[in-house]
């Protein structure tokens, strides 16, 4: 209930942490310490307000996802860290390094953080950098949209953190399954963090969703048919379409279970004429769209990645085009298999394994189409091809280890074991993460100007796989030797021990992985005089994004491009066709710090939503609204780039030859 | 890149994956080492599907391993077509191989779906036996109606006589997991769900909670000690003599928040103890299948 106390239920239990994390809250508090004196040192706070808190601009946007995902990759990997040595270790007479409530929160957080601020912003960053230039325009629809989408991430990203610090997280796993994640079970506010920290960033997403296909529909450029768009536009078409679609039945989802835990609803509670199965139902019915929210844009990128370096047509456009729209409405029609083991009935398992055996049909075709383009290509093998490949020899696995998790029967032995967990890390990071660190460094001349390493960047992807292997083989054999998951203690007699040390040293192998595309970055970075991007097109791309400088101006086109073919600039290339030089003055989006105000407001009311202030949520959701009204009366919104200034640019870059 | 240091790329993942099925193979795989008619039918279930699986994994590996050698681009020699974009003989096939292998698995899915439905009674010369299941926060109550006892975290059964579990939770859900007897059902308040199994090899099998329900779960564990019918009978009129019985009170206290249980026996239960628990949550009118319809 609404506590009458002026802070809620917060009080100075609240700060009282275990060693693990306080250490945890140390070095969050230092890292921000650090960030804050280099920023004053450099005297960078200027730049950071003006350049890039404030932007508009899709690119700086996407770049800003990026950096958070990364952040939060490496968190929520530091959790994974934890949780197999809690796992190597607690075995038999000794009970490892955390407490039992504590590791469940350490999963929970790992997978909440993944999937929401690790993967999703890694997705919504790609997104922003490459859509808007592939499709030719100079701007998503609604740029100021999109600085609210990304705040609202942001404000759900330290909404979830602080619980680190500030109280507790949910303990029951990243769905938060009731009667578990009700009062009644979890007393403390861990499940409301998880609620509002989900909640916020999901309406971040949603709107994202709206942009996109908006963009999508209505910004390309002139004779850019929809069967001329590049493939990953149409997998972002095909991946927001699900957003749209998914995330309202997730917001719906969190809002009665958070009604049940304030007010005492029954919407979900196993009394009282709730129904915990409607949550589980409903959960998934967001939650498998959701996983190919994310596959969909690695799909694209693949796409793009396999035909630009094998110097060769994408094999079966239309097949592909036609299994992104399979995938999109078959992904609606599978949730039951997350639950074939609570009793549905054998024509109810039936029909959905069923289904979700057909949903892998237009997932082989599109394998099939990549290895095709491979053939009679002349394949360079860039890091974004490493990747590549061991997306194929990995997904693959998890891929056939999905379908026998769709047989029913085979199900009821594979459920809930490591064998489950295994699966899903092959298709989330062998998938899913393998595209995103292929899109990345596959644009990134395109919005920096500087050429990755190659070197540091295969070892990096090297690292990876093998860390998958390591990490993951163990499970898959746990799995079928017995092991469940989310165990905080085993007895030593099951002989799962010696596979969770290796297991652990896999995480080693993957977090030195990550290292490794930080120190890639960082020396590109360093040695940028050798490594900048001259031409705009460092690959010798396909698409109309490499047909401007790198990094791409602020208004990404100096002249809007005409479309004639799909892969409109290797055809340019080829036939040696010139862009019409026509330059007109143009209007782009001023920035605005609204962004950061809703971010602030959104960020008040979650925290005080979880410990029940009320004057915190009120005053949080006046600063939103406020905002909100600013901007829809502020008609001095955009500014003018004269065409002498576009001019300008283009000599500068390509000098007076071109 | 050289060939020497392809060849170091490919084995290390093989060698390790070799020495972990090597030290596997020496411990007991639950779900590979089945000692029921269940969890037998479910293994080969599992190995067929995954061999059928082999027919595109097999051709996806070679292609891509073909292909990268092939039409690398230091190898002039091959065949470049950098305008081959579509082919319908080829996309046709792309869509039929794997349309063909699902249809197959898919007659195969509905068929093991019904087959292996653990609502389903295993028929058997012998009379079935019951079993009442109750997960508690953090242990496992079994009931034997017919005998009127009852069991904490411990299971006797004889052999090659189909059991019949009931299961229901009177805390979060859990899901009741022996892998070398059956696949998993979940047990949730308010809910009556089931399963059946037969077990034909005598032996001491471990049974867990395979779904999180909340601190204490990872201690939810469980022998099933699977006995000849005389040994049975014997263990039914030892508990007998157990100085504990279960009525209200005692179930109130039993339910009580507990951890790392150890196993003990009542011998007295009220017959309506698990009617009772179920109606705690209005389970008549709150049944999963009612409430979807089916």
């Amino acid at each position: 209930m609404i506590e009458a106390n002026f802070l809620g239920l917060l009080n100075i239990d609240a700060f009282r942490h275990d060693l693990i994390q306080n250490v945890g809250v140390a070095i969050m508090s230092l890292s921000v310490i650090f960030v804050v004196l280099g920023l004053t040192y450099f005297k960078k706070w200027q730049w950071l307000f003006k350049e890039w808190l404030s932007s508009l601009d899709h690119k700086r946007i996407g770049i800003m996802y990026i950096v958070v995902a990364l952040l939060m990759l490496s968190k929520a990997g530091f959790d994974a860290l934890i949780m197999r040595t809690q796992q190597a270790l607690s075995v038999g007479n000794h009970h490892g390094i955390v407490s039992s409530s504590h590791y469940q929160q350490i999963f929970s957080s790992h997978g909440s953080t993944m999937i929401f601020f690790a993967a999703m912003g890694l997705m919504f960053g790609i997104i922003n950098l490459a859509v808007p230039l592939m499709i030719g325009a100079r701007d998503v629809a609604f740029p100021w949209l999109n600085s609210v989408s990304f705040w609202l991430f942001a404000a759900g990203m330290i909404l979830l953190n602080t619980s680190l610090a500030i109280g507790d997280f949910s303990g029951a796993g990243w769905l938060a399954y009731p009667p578990l994640s009700e009062l009644q079970f979890s007393p403390t506010v861990g499940v409301d963090y998880w609620i509002w920290s989900l909640q916020i960033a999901g309406i971040g997403s949603l709107l994202s969703g709206i942009n996109f296909i908006v963009t999508i529909l209505r910004k390309r450029a002139k004779g850019m048919d929809l069967m001329k768009m590049p493939m990953f536009v149409w997998s972002i078409l095909g991946s927001m379409t699900l957003v749209t679609f998914a995330f309202p039945v997730l917001t719906a989802t969190l809002a009665l279970l958070y009604l049940d835990r304030l007010i005492g609803t029954h919407f979900f509670t196993a009394g009282g004429g709730g129904n915990p199965m409607m949550y589980v139902n409903l959960i998934w019915a967001w939650g498998h769209p959701e996983v190919y929210i994310l596959i969909l844009p690695a799909f694209g990128i693949f796409s793009e990645v396999v035909a630009t370096f094998s110097k060769k047509k994408l094999f079966g456009y239309k097949s592909m085009v036609w299994a992104i729209w399979a995938i999109v409405i078959l992904s609606f029609t599978v949730w039951l298999h997350h639950f074939f083991t609570m009793g549905a009935g054998a024509d109810v398992n039936g029909f959905f394994g069923i289904m979700t055996m057909i949903i892998a049909i237009p997932t082989g075709v599109k394998i099939f189409n990549w290895l095709f383009t491979m053939f009679r290509g002349r394949i360079t093998f860039t890091t974004p091809m490493i990747w590549f490949i061991g997306f194929i020899l990995l997904f693959s696995i998890g891929g056939v280890a999905g379908v026998l998790l769709a047989v029913p029967p085979a199900d009821f032995q594979l459920h809930n074991s490591l064998f489950l967990v295994a699966h899903f890390h092959s298709m989330i990071v062998s998938g899913v993460l393998f595209g995103y660190f292929a899109g990345i460094v596959y644009w990134f001349p395109k919005f920096s100007g500087i050429k990755l390493n190659e070197k540091l960047g295969k070892i990096a992807a090297y690292l990876w796989i093998l860390g998958f292997i390591v990490a993951f083989v163990p499970l898959y054999a746990l799995g079928i030797m017995g092991a469940t998951r989310r165990m905080d203690h085993y007895s030593a007699s099951m002989g799962w021990q010696p596979l969770f040390i290796v297991a652990g040293l896999g995480v080693l192998i993957i977090g030195s992985g990550l290292l490794t595309i930080v120190a890639q970055v960082a020396y590109s970075v360093y040695k940028h005089s050798e490594n900048m991007d001259k031409t705009g097109d460092p690959w010798d791309g396909r698409t109309i994004e490499w047909s401007i400088p790198s990094p791409a101006p602020s208004y990404n086109f100096a002249i809007l491009p005409t479309i004639q073919k799909s892969d409109d600039f290797w055809d340019m290339k080829q036939k040696n066709r010139k862009v019409q030089k026509d330059y007109v003055d143009i209007l782009m989006p001023k920035n605005s710090y609204l962004g950061l105000f809703i971010a602030a407001g959104s960020f008040a009311f979650g925290f005080g939503a979880v410990w029940h202030i009320l004057w915190l949520s009120i005053f949080g959701l006046l600063i939103v609204i406020s905002s909100i009204i600013v901007r829809t009366i502020d008609e001095n919104t955009e500014f003018v780039i004269t065409k002498e200034k576009l001019f300008q640019d283009d000599i500068q870059y390509y000098g007076e030859t071109r | 890149m050289k060939l020497a240091k392809i060849f170091a790329l490919i084995s290390v993942p093989i060698i390790f994956i070799l020495s972990v099925a090597a030290y596997v193979s020496h411990q007991n795989v639950q779900v590979f080492n089945p000692a029921g008619v269940i969890a037998s039918k479910e293994k080969e279930l599992i190995l067929f599907a995954l061999l059928l699986s082999l027919f595109v994994l097999v051709p996806v590996y070679s292609m891509l391993i073909l292909f990268s050698i092939k039409y690398r681009a230091k190898n002039k020699s091959s065949k470049y077509s950098p305008n081959f974009g579509s082919s319908r003989l080829v996309e046709l096939i792309w869509w039929l191989i794997p349309s063909i292998l699902i249809l197959f698995l898919s007659v195969v899915t509905w068929k093991s779906s019904h087959e292996l439905d653990p609502y389903k009674t295993i028929s058997s010369s012998s009379k079935p036996m019951n079993i009442q299941v109750v997960a508690l926060d953090w242990k496992w109550l079994f009931i034997y109606p017919d005998e009127g006892i009852a069991t904490v975290n411990t299971i006797e059964i004889p052999r090659d006589r189909p059991v019949n579990f009931e299961l229901t939770a009177d805390a979060p859900m859990n899901s009741f997991w022996i892998p070398q007897l059956s696949g998993q059902i979940y047990a949730m308040p308010g809910m009556n769900t089931k399963l059946s199994i037969l077990s034909n090899k005598i032996g001491v099998y471990k049974g867990r909670s395979a779904n999180i329900s909340g601190k204490g779960f990872a201690g939810m564990l469980f022998d099933v000690s699977v006995v000849n019918q005389s040994e049975y009978n014997q263990w039914i009129n030892k508990a007998k003599l157990s100085t504990k019985v279960l009525n209200n009170s005692s179930y109130n206290q039993l339910a009580e928040p507990t951890e790392n249980v150890q196993p003990f026996t009542y011998s007295f239960v009220s017959p309506i103890l698990y009617e009772n628990i179920l109606d705690k949550y209005g389970a008549s009118d709150n049944n999963m299948s009612k409430a979807m319809g089916m």
